[in-house]
């Protein structure tokens, strides 16, 4: 079996907020960046399918030359290999020509069985490169996934999360899983991993190397242009204490408070 | 000249603070208030070769370099004093002698162990009526055969009722002072050895802190570490490793008290407005923030002397006496920065000022460090040569396999 861990970097969470719009316009947010949160579940799910099932795996990212950061996570975590692809052409992608990038790296890597994404990067926050890349290599994507209950015979079942509960889907490999945080507890670096990842050098890929047409990918390709960014207002809150001289009495006035509010 | 840390220590750090974060963080508050060792976190550190971070691969270690034990004691006490207690005694005052000190033979039978965190270490200098005064100890090694038979009482050992491997100190020569000390490597289940657990601390709760008594304890010339009467050189080089683990560490309970105060104050209101816009609780953070700096800065620079197997026993007492004096500092303005709060253990600011207080005595007095920058700024005192140094760092030979 082979898998595909598609890894990018974004800022820590806590630091989102310092962002401002000039800086999240020129594309660089001033902060430092870690491998997107989201991706560890991936990374850590394509361990964890290679150490049961046995076969490959492999970190690819896209992004310009100092970004092997999440790929250098991905090592340290136990990947053995990263490829990082780009091209000058590259730049201005949106979420689509991504998907096509990625889906273009996977196929020259040949033979995948389970590509694996983030559920959604923490910064541009789309949640649209795993449907633009299962679209782009013609797999089944298989969203929200919070278990991987069975693999082999040409065929994946997994439960995924929904409103309304768990559901359980089988479909035919390969596919495109971006699961949910519900589907494992991302090991940490090991230290023989980070030694390894601090001196890794990794392949890239450029336009060429995936017979990509630079037209079709990067500012030139983009369908979505960010016309007018704003930040959204600060979030205001207050506390209400509910006073009552019976725990039954202040827990009445806080129902009473919710069903106002609509809360409940 | 490069301040910066490698990428390979920002890796170190990041996991070592997650670590902290998910698996210490949430839970110290419980055992030390229950007085009880985290047993639990032994093997989940040997696992993830925390235990033996800077022991070269071939003797089970991680093969990481000496700042990385900094990053490692700073990351762990940022969580817990007592936790980094632990890297301390077991890899620092222990393992870390043995991989200067000890026989090929020797590492293999003990440091391989250490290293891999199958077996746990302490040090046992300190007894009830000499701390300061090493050379005033009196426990004794009588040759008989091939053996020695250890008598004395330990005090105040930290891992005392953990440890497999117990490093102890004893007099081969009761007429000398410094020359008459040696070296054994005691293992637990000897006859006539027994330990327990001292119960009434002020701080470190969470720390395993007890006694040594040794009753006729028939212990081989194969223990016995280094040579006869180079028992005193063996334990001040030791020391030279754990305050450097106890330096980094204290700038981890500065930087724990600093987040904890600039959130306070941020929060915290007083005479409509925040407590953070008064410029005498500024001064507070101010000296924090001053102080975490320049622990950093003295614990990295030994931590770059070890690497390059320069000898740091002026620079790591520095480093011990600043950082130590500073975290304590710290943890008491922290607890002035969130007023009665503070002073309820609610608030953790309180368990980092009652564990800084163990750090300005253990490990040399703060008194004896001064005595130590005086004595070689007057030149009084000179570091000459050992039979065995540490070994430098060498990052290809420390990731060898065996
Ligand atoms: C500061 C900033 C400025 C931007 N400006 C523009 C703009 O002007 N015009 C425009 O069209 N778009 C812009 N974007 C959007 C940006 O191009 C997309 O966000 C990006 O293509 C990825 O989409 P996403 O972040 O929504 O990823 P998601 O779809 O949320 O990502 C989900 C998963 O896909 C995988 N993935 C995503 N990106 C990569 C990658 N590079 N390499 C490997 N795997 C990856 C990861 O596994 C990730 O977890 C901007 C984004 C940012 C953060
Ligand atoms: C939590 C904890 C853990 C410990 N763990 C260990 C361990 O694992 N192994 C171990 O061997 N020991 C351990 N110790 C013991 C510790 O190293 C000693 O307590 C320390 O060396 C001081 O010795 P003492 O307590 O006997 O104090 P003393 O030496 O009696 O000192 C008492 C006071 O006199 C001062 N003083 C002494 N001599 C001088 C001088 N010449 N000039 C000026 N002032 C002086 C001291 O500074 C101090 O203020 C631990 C102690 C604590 C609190």
């Amino acid at each position: 079996m082979k898998y595909i861990v598609c890894v990018t970097q974004s800022p820590d969470t806590a630091e989102l907020p310092k962002v401002t719009v000039d800086q999240a316009e020129s594309g660089n947010q001033g902060l430092e960046l870690i491998t997107n949160p989201w991706d560890e579940y991936a990374i850590e799910e394509g361990l964890r399918l290679k150490e049961k099932q046995g076969g490959s795996v492999l970190a690819i990212t896209v992004g310009p030359a100092g970004t092997e950061g999440a790929l250098k996570s991905a090592v340290a975590m136990g990947v053995p290999k990263g490829v990082r692809v780009w091209d000058d052409a590259f730049a201005g992608s949106d979420a689509l020509a991504i998907g096509r990038i990625l889906a273009a790296a996977v196929r020259k890597e040949g033979d995948y069985d389970v590509v694996l994404t983030g559920k959604t990067t923490v910064d541009g926050n789309g949640a649209l490169v795993p449907v633009a890349l299962a679209s782009a290599l013609g797999a089944a994507l298989l969203s929200q996934v919070a278990k991987i209950v069975a693999i082999g015979d040409g065929k994946i079942t997994v439960e995924r999360l929904v409103e309304e509960g768990r559901e359980k889907v089988t479909a035919d490999l390969p596919v495109v899983i971006a699961p949910v945080k519900e589907i494992n507890e991302p090991r940490y670096a090991s230290f023989m991993g980070i030694r390894k990842a601090s001196r890794a050098k990794f392949d890239v890929w450029d336009a060429a190397a995936l017979g990509i047409n630079a037209g079709s990918v990067g500012a030139a390709g983009a369908k979505v242009a960010w016309g007018n960014l704003s930040k959204p207002p600060a979030r205001e809150g207050s506390v209400v204490l509910m006073e009552g001289e019976t725990v039954e009495e202040k827990v009445t006035k806080l129902v009473d408070a919710l069903m106002a509010e609509k809360v409940i | 000249m490069d301040f910066a840390f490698t990428e390979e220590h920002d890796m170190v750090r990041k996991m070592v603070h997650d670590f902290a974060a998910k698996e210490i963080r949430p839970v110290i508050n419980e055992y030390d208030s229950n007085h009880k060792y985290p047993r639990f976190l032994l093997p989940r550190m040997a696992e993830l070769g925390i235990l033996g971070i800077c022991i070269p691969v071939r003797y089970g270690g991680a093969g990481m370099d000496y700042i990385s034990l900094g990053i490692v004691s700073e990351e762990l006490e940022w969580a817990d004093a007592s936790v980094r207690e632990t890297i301390a005694v077991h890899l620092a005052l222990n393992s870390l002698a043995l991989l200067q000190w000890a026989s090929e033979e020797q590492k293999q039978r003990f440091l391989v162990p250490l290293a891999t965190g199958e077996k746990i270490g302490c040090y046992g200098l300190t007894e009830p009526a000499a701390g300061s005064d090493v050379a005033g100890l009196r426990s004794t090694a009588r040759k008989d055969g091939d053996d020695y038979i250890l008598n004395g009482e330990k005090m105040w050992i930290t891992l005392a009722d953990v440890a497999d491997y117990l490093l102890v100190f004893a007099k081969t020569d009761p007429s000398q002072r410094h020359r008459g000390i040696s070296a054994f490597m005691l293992e637990r289940g000897m006859e006539g050895l027994t330990t327990g657990t001292i119960e009434d601390k002020m701080g470190v709760h969470a720390s395993n802190t007890g006694w040594i008594a040794m009753d006729d304890v028939r212990v081989p010339k194969e223990n016995l570490i280094g040579q006869e009467g180079e028992g005193f050189k063996i334990a001040m080089s030791a020391l030279d490793d754990a305050r450097y683990t106890v330096a980094a560490g204290a700038a981890g309970t500065i930087r724990a008290v600093m987040e904890a105060a600039v959130h306070y104050a941020n929060e915290r209101e007083a005479f409509g407005q925040k407590i953070g816009q008064f410029q005498l609780v500024q001064q507070l953070i101010a000296k924090m923030a001053l102080n975490y700096d320049i622990a950093g800065l003295l614990w990295q620079r030994v931590g770059w002397l070890k690497n390059q197997g320069i000898r740091n026993t002026k620079e790591t007492s520095m480093a011990k006496w600043f950082a130590t004096e500073a975290a304590f500092a710290a943890s008491s303005d922290a607890v002035q920065v969130h007023g009665a709060y503070g002073f309820s253990s609610e608030y953790q600011v309180e368990r980092y000022l009652r564990n800084s207080k163990g750090a300005v005595i253990y490990e040399g007095t703060t008194q004896i460090h001064q005595l130590l920058q005086a004595q070689y700024a007057l030149g009084y005192r000179h570091d000459k040569p050992l039979r065995c140094e540490l070994p430098a760092y060498d990052p290809e030979a420390w990731g060898e396999e065996g």
